[in-house]
């Protein structure tokens, strides 16, 4: 049972760091709103999703037009990383000042029932688009990087190292951003106290739009690199990964941006680790359909020791 | 005339309750004679089709009426010369339980519709039947395969393809002795139909003789499922049975291929979709499905027939066209009989309903059909196909039979 386990263990830990990026990315996006206003943003989800079609519509398109050929393709994943971002970080901005901006003041629960109300209206829009054509909402897009490399017992897709780059490159990039920029320092001033930021000549309502366009730009950037890795897509994507990446969230200490990219990493393993060995492990007792449970036990544990996240104390400046 | 017709519905209706006082105190047996003394009454025979004609599966629901058409229209000559005008009243049902109930009532105030050639959807079947159970009126289905239609012991319910139960069974039968699989993994999704199907499964196979080397669950609605591929991986199996749908499926399929997992992948019904070609891509290959839809076309006869019906009404054959002739012409086949046996006169509904469960061995252009007591077809197959490149359908490679 140990050899075997010991043997698949290098895949299972590429295939969960893989799933963990995506998790952490996503997870961003919750903990920046989160951070700032108080809010779950239950719709980020839905803009993971947004982005996800948004890369596929840009690449199909390309594809018939018959330009896919003829770009290299790493320009190619650039630009559709640049305009499904750009989209999604308007739409994400969009969403704040229709649904939540004037709910700002409201009792907490009222924005909280919005933002289901908009993921509601996200995934039915987009099922209405996906469908209009084909009158088939599951998508299949045009794979990149298709490529796999053995190393030994392992394979590995060419793709998931992009998509870990790509994660890791975003990641890096917000952490300097909010450190070291007097933006990033605007928003961790408005996340610690509003008012006083307000005094201090701070353009609050700015600074919120721009977290919610930094936080969904990531999420569709997250969502064109799932498109790539699993190939098919559909409207509902967003909800099971929307719920995982605010459990990352809440692992690291949801408010913190370390704490979630730690949080996805740990939850992706875990599920990972769950899904491949709980079989082998309990003898046949549980198998991989309790991999969420365990998953969700190690989240209780975490909570019930450390109510604030992994990194909720650690760290005190929240974004 | 009027009071004739009056007098004939008041015979009609005393002899239903006749025979219905007959069936109650448990005397099966030859009822035809019993009525002989109702029926009589106009000389036009209708049977009806239930099937969606609009909505999301109105491409089926068309095929079942058009291929029930075609068997109307092949038989009245037949008719003719026993002295009836054979007629087809087709009802669209909308794939919506209400409306099959509500066409039902309909249909049991024509008196001249002596039989039904429907429904597309179980749960469409399911209450329609129990008003065709009050009325008499025999019901053959061509596409019904949930286990509940013929487990409620109705009379007047029979269908003509297989039933749910017998998939997984198939399935198992297909892996072990055709593809002589010894270690399978079984993956299923949860669901009813996904964990129904894959048990089955699992059960036939084991007492096949083959080893089952993993039963992992997995969420529908997810994407990655490299962790439960690992763990089959590491089971190093030499076939994946799915139990589960499409959307699943494609991901499962491709995800393992991914991974150097190339060996066969069987599943049930719910791989039988264009989008699983779609998802899974170039991967595909050596992917297999079962359905209790035969390809008519397989067989010289049926290609004939097939070519007649793309004629007659410039479409291509669905996988349930040849159905609805069948069920239409089983139909047709026990009213005929119930006339026969009713001296040449119109039969009443009961004298329909027990000729058409009386059928033992009628050769039809898709299935052989014979009723047993509860109206499921003994002959009834489960077809494997294989999809070959990436095109759909797939080639029927076998057909399992419950007799083997």
């Amino acid at each position: 049972m140990i050899p075997q386990l010991l043997h698949s263990l290098p895949q299972v830990l590429v295939d969960g760091v893989t799933l963990g990026a995506v998790y952490a990315t996503v997870a961003l996006g919750y903990t920046m709103v989160y951070g700032i206003l108080e809010l779950i943003n239950f719709a980020h989800g839905e803009i993971f999703m947004s982005g996800a079609f948004i890369g596929t519509a840009i690449l199909i398109g390309l594809n018939s037009a018959g330009w896919l050929g003829h770009l290299p393709k790493l320009l190619v994943l650039l630009l559709t990383l640049a305009v499904a971002m750009g989209l999604t970080g308007l739409l994400g901005m969009g969403i704040e000042r229709v649904a939540y901006r004037p709910l700002r003041n409201a009792p907490r629960l009222i924005p909280l029932i919005s933002a289901i109300g908009v993921s509601f209206v996200l995934q039915d829009v987009v099922r209405f688009i996906a469908e209009w054509r084909t009158g088939n909402y599951i998508v299949t897009g045009v794979t990149l990087y298709g490529a796999e490399l053995n190393l030994g017992s392992l394979t590995v897709k060419t793709n998931t190292l992009i998509v870990l780059g790509a994660a890791v490159l975003m990641m890096a990039g917000l952490d300097l951003f909010v450190r070291r920029t007097r933006w990033g320092t605007a928003m961790r001033a408005v996340a610690q106290d509003k008012d006083t930021a307000a005094l201090m000549s701070i353009n609050v309502n700015r600074v919120i739009a721009l977290t919610f366009f930094m936080g969904s730009a990531l999420g569709g950037a997250t969502g064109v690199l799932f498109a790539q890795q699993y190939g098919t897509i559909d409207p509902y994507i967003g909800f099971i990964l929307g719920l995982k990446a605010f459990t990352a969230a809440v692992l690291g200490g949801i408010g913190n941006i370390r704490g979630a990219m730690f949080g996805g990493f740990v939850l992706g393993i875990l599920e990972m680790f769950a899904s491949a060995e709980l079989g082998p492990l309990t003898g046949g007792v549980l198998g991989a359909e309790y991999k969420d449970v365990f998953a969700f036990l190690i989240l209780i544990a975490v909570l019930l020791f450390k109510p604030e996240g992994l990194f909720g104390q650690a760290v005190k400046e929240k974004v | 005339m009027k009071k004739h017709r009056v007098l004939s519905w008041v015979a009609v209706t005393s002899a239903v309750m006749l025979l219905s006082a007959c069936g109650a105190g448990g005397g099966g047996g030859n009822t035809a004679s019993s009525g002989g003394g109702g029926g009589g009454g106009g000389n036009v025979i209708k049977i009806a089709t239930q099937s969606p004609l609009s909505g999301g599966s109105a491409t089926l629901g068309e095929a079942i009426k058009l291929g029930a058409q075609l068997a109307v229209e092949d038989k009245q000559e037949e008719f003719k010369k026993l002295g009836f005008t054979l007629q087809l009243v087709p009802y669209d049902d909308q794939a919506d339980p209400k409306k099959g109930v509500a066409n039902a009532q309909m249909i049991a105030s024509d008196q001249d519709i002596l039989g039904v050639v429907g429904h597309l959807n179980s749960g469409v079947a399911i209450p329609s039947s129990e008003v065709y159970e009050k009325y008499a009126i025999p019901m053959v289905s061509p596409a019904n395969t949930a286990t509940q239609v013929t487990d409620r012991g109705l009379k007047t319910v029979n269908r003509i393809c297989a039933r749910d139960d017998f998939q997984g069974p198939a399935g198992a039968q297909f892996a072990v002795q055709t593809l002589g699989a010894k270690k399978i993994f079984v993956i299923q999704d949860k669901t009813a139909y996904g964990q129904g199907l894959a048990d089955a499964f699992k059960d036939a196979a084991q007492k096949l003789g083959a080893q089952i080397v993993g039963y992992e669950g997995i969420t529908v609605g997810e994407k990655d499922f490299n962790g439960v591929l690992n763990n089959a991986k590491a089971a190093n199996p030499d076939l994946i049975y799915f139990g589960g749908l499409y959307a699943e499926g494609g991901l499962i399929v491709k995800q393992a291929r991914e991974k150097g997992l190339n060996i066969p992948i069987l599943g049930g019904d719910g791989l039988d979709s264009s989008t699983m070609v779609q998802i899974a891509g170039a991967d595909i290959a050596n992917t297999y499905y079962t359905s209790v839809a035969a390809d008519v076309t397989k067989t010289d006869s049926g290609k004939q027939w097939a070519d007649r019906y793309q004629q007659k009404f410039g479409k291509p054959v669905e996988s349930y066209s040849a159905y609805g002739y069948d069920s239409a012409q089983v139909l047709l086949k026990g009213i005929e009989n119930a006339i026969q046996a009713n001296g040449g006169k119109k039969p009443t509904r009961e004298q329909v309903r027990d000729a058409v469960r009386a059928i033992q061995d009628f050769q039809g252009i898709v299935t052989k059909v014979g009723f047993d007591d509860k109206g499921d077809n003994k002959f009834a197959n489960v077809y494997v196909y294989k999809f070959d490149g990436q095109k759909y359908p797939g080639t029927q490679v076998a057909a399992m039979s419950k007799q083997s």
